[in-house]
């Protein structure tokens, strides 16, 4: 359902700073997959993401999303077929509407909006019901603006609004990165109910291997722009801490950076 | 005692300025707190709609369509800042600075290269005027701006509660967010600043006709009195009115009070050349208030430090 072909991307080229973000990637994913990416800084773990979302142009390559080039849609095109959380939980949400405003506007992504109500009455029992699924509490505070709530609440928020009307790719990043290690088990939960339910292709990156090992059905390792490593199945559920470990030193250019990560 | 009765008489005329400077207001309310850019189209955006208007009754227009005409000038003027800005990648600022600037010599081409046009209410059927500010009359300028002022503030009330009016109050709050939801965000940005500026050209015709003139200059610093009529509104009003129509009738209020002050301090014998400069001063103290006690608040108090030593 996604196909990336030899994607590349250079930053900052011809400077000294020029950095090699993407490398010939190519990445297949089967609908209903649940991937895992996991990598150093500077992997181009973000980079593979954001070229999906189309944050910027890749410099070569091509991305098929359902047999349809979307290599270069705007971003606010593509959005419509892709729901995405970020790391920082500041941008996810609008924090100076309410928290139903701000799922009424999840809601009608990738529909033109019109001038009609921006919001149904019917709509608000509905976030009630989705809401209360979280268990935290926001299902009675529906008229509270959203830059009120905590990180955790924000992040449970923003997965909400990118799974509510089902996108055909899910794409987080990192999304548990700046939480609370009760919190972010607490999200990457929520995270495993709503594939599971709404069976959702998606892309997770982590820093962590642990979340990397326990969550999704197929793991990706990258590298210094490249794919190093792709397990799945039987071989991924058997995989351990340790393997990836290994897989990481076998890249040879490994840095101190990769590991400690 | 004459001070009193002076201040008195000249509360009708500072009222019905005040609304009149309320619907400006609105629109830099729809730019400054709801798109979260101050956009200095504005100055020049509120000449061209007195410019427009004035030249129009002039010739023979009726009023009301003039002011609808100016209106429709105001949103093209809006238009360009939006593209300037958007397609063009200037900064919000500058491009503001650019559409004013240009504006200057277009509102002087427009009035037939006059710095100022006259248009009296002896000739010409107006919509408001400044000479029945104190009669008990329908052609009293304040019910008039009351009329203009519930159906902008209705009608924005109903914009910014659809589909469209949310998607730009996302763009506002979030780009970040309103992108992955899928909304062009340039698109509503542009579309933000045409509503703003069609408001302020509003604001300028009925001005030059409250003032039976239309002056070149008429815009020149019309930017900070907007600000500080918003500002003035939200620091008195915020913690009573939250539904967004209460807001632009804070707004609205901020505009009132600032003609109300502005006429007491001149009663009390200011200069009227240095009110330019008092307006600056007022809207760089509110603007710095929050920001002193936003920095206070995270700062710890001697005593605290103190005893965290101890610990």
């Amino acid at each position: 359902m996604l196909e990336i072909y030899n994607a590349c991307k250079t930053f900052h080229k011809g400077t000294v700073n020029e950095r090699r973000a993407l490398d010939n990637v190519n990445l297949t994913l089967e609908k209903g997959e649940f991937v895992t990416v996991i990598g150093g800084n500077g992997a181009g773990k973000s980079t593979l993401l954001n070229a999906v979302c189309g944050a910027w142009r890749l410099d070569s390559g091509k991305i098929v999303l359902d047999g349809s080039d979307i290599t270069n849609m705007p971003d606010y095109k593509r959005a419509r077929f892709l729901g995405r959380v970020f790391q920082d939980p500041m941008m996810g949400t609008a924090p100076d509407m309410e928290i139903a405003e701000n799922l009424a506007i999840a809601l009608r992504r990738g529909k033109t909006r019109s001038l009609a109500w921006g919001m149904k009455k019917e709509e608000k029992q509905e976030y009630r019901k989705l809401l209360s699924t979280l268990e935290l509490g926001l299902e009675d505070r529906l008229t509270t603006k959203a830059g009120l709530l905590s990180g955790g609440q924000r992040q449970a928020l923003t997965l909400l609004m990118a799974t509510l009307n089902s996108p055909r790719l899910l794409l987080l990043d990192e999304h548990t990165a700046a939480l609370d290690p009760k919190t972010a088990a607490k999200v990457l939960d929520i995270t495993d109910k709503v594939v599971e339910e709404k069976r959702l292709t998606t892309i997770m990156i982590t820093h962590n291997m642990k979340d990397a090992l326990n969550h999704g059905n197929r793991l990706v390792m990258m590298n210094e722009g490249k794919i190093i490593a792709d397990v799945r199945g039987e071989e991924k559920r058997r995989l351990t801490v340790d393997d990836l470990m290994q897989m990481f030193s076998q890249s040879g250019t490994v840095s101190d950076r990769a590991v400690l990560a | 005692m004459t001070f009193f009765s002076n201040l008195f008489n000249s509360m009708p005329g500072a009222l019905a300025q005040g609304l009149i400077w309320g619907i400006m207001a609105i629109g830099v309310f729809i730019t400054y707190k709801v798109l979260g850019v101050a956009d200095l189209t504005v100055d020049g955006t509120l000449a061209l709609g007195g410019a427009v208007c004035i030249v129009l009754i002039r010739n023979g227009c009726n009023a009301f369509l003039a002011v609808f005409i100016a209106c429709l000038c105001g949103a093209a003027a809006g238009l360009v800042t939006g593209l300037l800005h958007t397609a063009c990648g200037i900064p919000a600022i500058l491009a503001g600075i650019l559409s004013q600037l240009a504006l200057y010599s277009i509102n002087l081409r427009i009035m037939d290269m006059k710095a100022n046009l006259p248009v009296s209410v002896d000739s010409y059927d107006l919509v408001l005027s400044l000479r029945y500010v104190r009669t008990l009359s329908v052609q009293n300028p304040i019910p008039v701006a009351l009329v203009f002022l519930a159906v902008i503030i209705g009608a924005l009330y109903w914009f910014f509660g659809t589909e469209r009016g949310s998607s730009l109050r996302a763009t506002g709050s979030n780009v970040n967010m309103a992108r992955s939801q899928g909304i062009n965000t340039d698109v509503n940005v542009v579309l933000g600043l045409m509503l703003s500026n069609a408001l302020v050209a509003v604001c300028g015709a009925l001005l030059a006709q409250y003032q039976g003139f239309a002056d070149v200059n008429a815009g020149r610093g019309a930017i900070v009195i907007g600000l500080a009529a918003v500002i003035i509104g939200e620091v008195i009003f915020s913690k009573i009115f939250r539904n967004f129509a209460l807001r632009l009738v804070a707004v609205v209020l901020g505009a009132v009070i600032y003609y109300v002050v502005i006429q007491v301090v001149l009663q009390l014998g200011l200069d009227t050349n240095d009110l330019k400069l008092l307006t600056a001063i007022v809207v760089a103290l509110f603007l710095t208030v929050p920001h002193i006690r936003e920095k206070m608040r995270h700062t710890p108090r001697k005593k605290e430090v103190k005893n965290a030593g101890n610990l």
